[in-house]
């Protein structure tokens, strides 16, 4: 073979992050993507350690050989693909026509599905240099031809040609505004592909089981979101050097994040939490104090909000730049110290994030103490059901017959039962979720976490390359799981039992297809099979007992008559000791 | 009492009912419970060459899976010593139904390659079975392939493997030929010892609902005998290897119609994964009546009774009778 003797390509290498980056990223994240990050000076690095977040979208991988591509005309605008993208590269928008005058000519656009916004436009976009290529999309649309039934509303083609012409659309895609959150539903799939997501392009591995509930919380709550985060795998996609995909929204808002030890990050949020009240407890100290120069009416306003909803958030945020303002013309200490907690007076959701490694071993006892301690604060386990970022070994969240590290024999013994230690408190809201099980579900115990006034609990089934199988088809194994009754849908909503009914709400229906059949889709199971088929046999035997009777306890649970629903008289006891 | 023994494959049965390949012979205490029933043989279900290779190389990717973009994923999954892939396990059930029955205890193969049907073949009779079935089940979906080569590939099998092993080979036909008795005929003289009359294919079936191809399987109806006598009252007069039917054999009636068809054995399953193995009993004992009823002294002696020869009108089973089922069916007039 003859080598030319000097080299004629035109084309050079990319540079690690675009020129129109900010300095920051260009100066010092570009370095260290590039690979020179030991040229750093360390005074080119933030003084307290504290990294700028919105620095994923500059790092523009381009590894995935093909791409989503979207027919408009096909799609039902369901949105089921835009929730359970891992890496957020799929999103929508409906907007006003009018924005379409500089669209790039190749940019697609539809009519809404929504009755009430049929005036306006609609478009899916996907991020081409961003997507991994991992498929869930594809899987999980139901739209499909009429003529040809392997076409759907999103097939996937080869990225390379399409990558120029989609990177266009896509920057003018993020130049549309975000539609009014108001204006939407906040508990259904098809109106949450709507709001803006706050983590985005993170490096978790193509087809990642937790970063779609994780996204989906930036999405809900990511403007007042505090994120206490364990080590594993959402610390390191979540806020690996040199990028960050947590992100901010038009007004700079987004969530604030950190991570914590294994044995201590549900303690670590529960700081968070002390803090951020300890500092609202405070502003309102310094409101009655300063009522006279602020004003009656705004004091009142401050100190009284109802921030249930979106809306009282919206309404308090304006009242506190009103603060702001006032407390500028103000000279004293008192107005520099409730200038530096104001922000503490707008409600916070404080959520305290790992894996099952975390939740069900190393930090159990952390865990346990925070729900013990009865705190507005909300527990989010991402169960893979090992320890993925460590590299494969048992937790107590593996089930019995698959094989890790530590159980290369299958593991002996069944999974904790995590959601039913918290449902024994009472008080602690409790929920067992599993996106491709039932996604609207999903996003309902999002919420209900959040609004509830106190500890909440959910366990996410989250699928994982430590499974051992092709992770596009991980929402059809995430229904399997549900649909054979090993991964109930379940809801503990002490709500409701304060308001007399029964708080445990069982979401899905009996098994109807064998654990095997679930099971046996996944290398941790088959491979005992076919390194020990005898002892995989006893062991999907007792596995498929520990389906049958767990469903018999929660059955029996979900059909106890509440408090106020019990056909049988029951003795109620007054004031006083005094039965009647 | 009538003798209901039997000679299929040279082998001495102690009934013409043989439990065919289903998952009623995948265990010891089945295969026991069957030969308590009355069975003259089991069939074990089949061996599939390609299954044994697409599960290897599944477990393969997908313990690997991932390797390509994370290098920690090589470690998610422990290393195991040793994997079961091969045919093993279905060797262990060939010796554990010897060990456990009497009665002869046939295995069934499926292959794909050449050297992979010899091999195997090899091995079950080293595992100790006293046949093997040939189930040859392949779609042949490549319209460049044409019938001629397609036939030319299963005689050569059989003959192969006649010649690599010592023990009676039977080969299961499917009705889809264009000369099936062409067919039967060329496996007979490639030394098959018996034909089994047919295999069951399970078509795939749509769901309009989800736009999906699902896997359906249909247990087998009576109807089904109709074809299976037709062609064993056909072939019975032209081949030495032993004839069986299977597909929709239900009652003891139908083992009578086969058998006077010409069949050796009538093969079940469809009919004891519904009522269960005991059913077997019931059958027989059904059969034990009817013979002794209609005062045959033994099953041996109506084999072949209403064959194609030994029938008064042979066109019966011609295409003269396809023109009289039909026009027995015209509209009466309206009164």
């Amino acid at each position: 073979m003859k080598v030319p003797e000097k080299v004629s390509a035109t084309f050079d290498v990319l540079p690690p992050v675009p020129a129109r980056a900010p300095a920051f990223v260009r100066e010092v994240v570009g370095t260290i993507i590039a690979g020179n990050g030991d040229a750093l000076p360390v005074s080119a690095l933030p003084i307290d350690g504290t990294f700028p977040t919105a620095t994923a979208q500059w790092e523009k991988r381009n590894i995935a050989q093909q791409i989503p591509v979207w027919d408009a005309e096909l799609c039902i605008q369901c949105g089921k693909c835009v929730m359970v993208c891992p890496h957020a590269v799929i999103r929508a928008k409906v907007y006003d026509s009018l924005l379409l005058s500089n669209a790039p000519p190749t940019f697609k656009t539809a009519q809404p599905c929504w009755r009430e916004f049929a005036s306006l436009r609609y478009t899916l976009q996907v991020a081409p240099e961003d997507c991994t290529g991992c498929r869930l999309c594809v899987e999980i649309c139901p739209a499909k031809s009429k003529s040809e039934v392997k076409h759907k509303a999103i097939n996937m083609e080869m990225q390379a040609p399409l990558r120029q012409q989609e990177s266009a659309n896509w920057e003018f895609f993020l130049s549309l505004p975000e539609f009014d959150r108001e204006r939407i539903s906040h508990t259904q799939v098809k109106d949450t592909q709507l709001l803006e997501p706050l983590f985005e392009f993170s490096g978790a591995c193509a087809g990642c089981g937790e970063t779609p509930y994780i996204k989906l919380l930036t999405q809900l709550f990511g403007d007042r979101l505090l994120i206490a985060n364990a080590t594993g795998c959402s610390s390191i996609y979540g806020g690996n050097l040199p990028t960050t995909p947590y992100t901010v929204n038009r007004e700079g808002r987004g969530p604030a994040w950190s991570n914590s030890l294994f044995e201590d990050n549900a303690e670590f949020g529960l700081g968070m939490r002390l803090a951020m009240d300890q500092q609202a407890v405070f502003a309102h100290h310094l409101l009655t104090q300063l009522s006279g120069p602020l004003g009656g009416v705004l004091v009142t306003g401050l100190r009284e909000a109802d921030q249930s909803k979106e809306a009282g958030i919206k309404a308090q945020r304006q009242r506190v730049a009103e603060l702001k303002g006032k407390l500028a013309g103000i000279d004293s200490a008192e107005a520099r110290a409730l200038l530096a907690v104001a922000d503490a007076l707008v409600r916070k959701s404080v959520w305290i994030v790992g894996g099952d490694g975390w939740a069900y071993d190393i930090g159990a006892a952390g865990l346990d103490h925070v729900l013990g301690s009865g705190r507005n604060v909300n527990l989010l386990v991402l169960d893979t059901e090992v320890y993925s970022n460590t590299g494969g070994q048992m937790s107590k969240a593996t089930p019995r017959g698959s094989v890790a590290k530590f159980a290369t024999g299958g593991k002996q013994t069944a999974k904790k039962d995590l959601a039913m230690e918290a449902i024994s408190y009472g008080y602690v809201y409790v929920a067992r979720v599993a996106m491709g099980g039932g996604d609207t579900h999903t996003i309902k115990a999002f919420q209900e976490a959040e609004a509830h006034d106190g500890p909440s609990l959910i366990i996410a089934y989250s699928h994982c390359i430590a499974h051992g199988y092709d992770l596009g088809f991980g929402l059809n194994q995430q229904k399997n799981a549900v649909l054979s009754g090993y991964w109930p849908l379940v809801r503990y909503n002490p709500a409701l039992r304060l308001a007399g009914k029964n708080p445990f709400q069982l979401d899905s229906k009996p098994p109807s297809i064998p654990l095997k059949q679930y099971a046996y889709q996944e290398a941790r199971y088959t491979m005992l099979a076919q390194s020990d088929p005898k002892a995989a046999r006893e062991l999907l035997r007792a596995a498929q007992d520990d389906v049958e009777r767990q469903w018999r306890v929660y059955s029996s649970r979900a059909a106890m008559p509440g408090r106020a629903e019990t056909p049988h008289p029951v003795e109620t006891v007054k004031e006083g000791g005094e039965g009647k | 009492m009538s003798d209901i023994a039997t000679r299929y494959l040279g082998l001495t049965l102690k009934s013409p009912l043989v439990a065919s390949a289903s998952p009623l012979c995948e265990s010891v205490p089945n295969i026991r419970e069957l030969e308590d029933a009355g069975m003259g043989a089991v069939v074990l279900p089949s061996l599939f060459e390609e299954q044994l290779e697409l599960e290897s190389n599944a477990l393969d990717d997908d313990l690997w899976r991932g390797a390509e973009s994370y290098p920690e994923s090589q470690s998610l999954l422990p290393d195991l010593e040793d994997y079961n892939l091969g045919p093993d396990g279905y060797l262990d059930l060939i010796e554990g139904a010897k060990a456990a029955v009497d009665i002869p205890v046939i295995a069934s193969l499926n292959g794909v390659s050449p050297g992979g049907w010899a091999e195997y073949a090899r091995l079950m009779e080293e595992a100790g079975a006293d046949a093997i079935e040939l189930n040859i089940y392949s779609i042949s979906t490549e319209p460049s392939v044409g019938a001629a080569e397609v036939e030319k590939g299963y005689v050569d099998f059989v003959r192969q493997i006649k010649r690599t092993t010592r023990i009676p080979v039977a080969v299961k036909l499917s009705p889809f030929f264009s000369a099936p008795a062409n067919i039967a005929l060329r496996l007979d003289d490639a030394g098959a010892d018996g034909l089994v009359l047919f295999n069951r294919f399970y078509q795939p079936d749509f769901d309009v609902e989800s736009l999906e191809v699902v896997p359906r399987l249909t247990l087998s109806h009576p109807d089904e005998l109709l074809l299976r006598l037709h062609w064993t009252a056909i072939l019975s007069d032209h081949v030495e290897a032993d004839l069986a039917v299977t597909g929709g054999v239900h009652s003891a009636v139908d083992v009578v119609k086969a058998i006077m068809a010409g069949a050796s054995v009538t093969m079940v399953a469809s009919v004891l994964l519904q009522k269960g193995i005991h059913h077997a009993c019931s059958i027989l004992s059904d059969l034990r009546r009817w013979l002794e009823e209609h005062e045959y002294d033994s099953v041996r002696q109506m084999c072949g009774s209403m064959s194609r020869r030994s029938v008064p009108d042979p066109s019966a089973f011609e295409r003269g009778n396809y023109m009289r089922v039909l026009s027995s069916h015209a509209l009466k007039p309206s009164s």
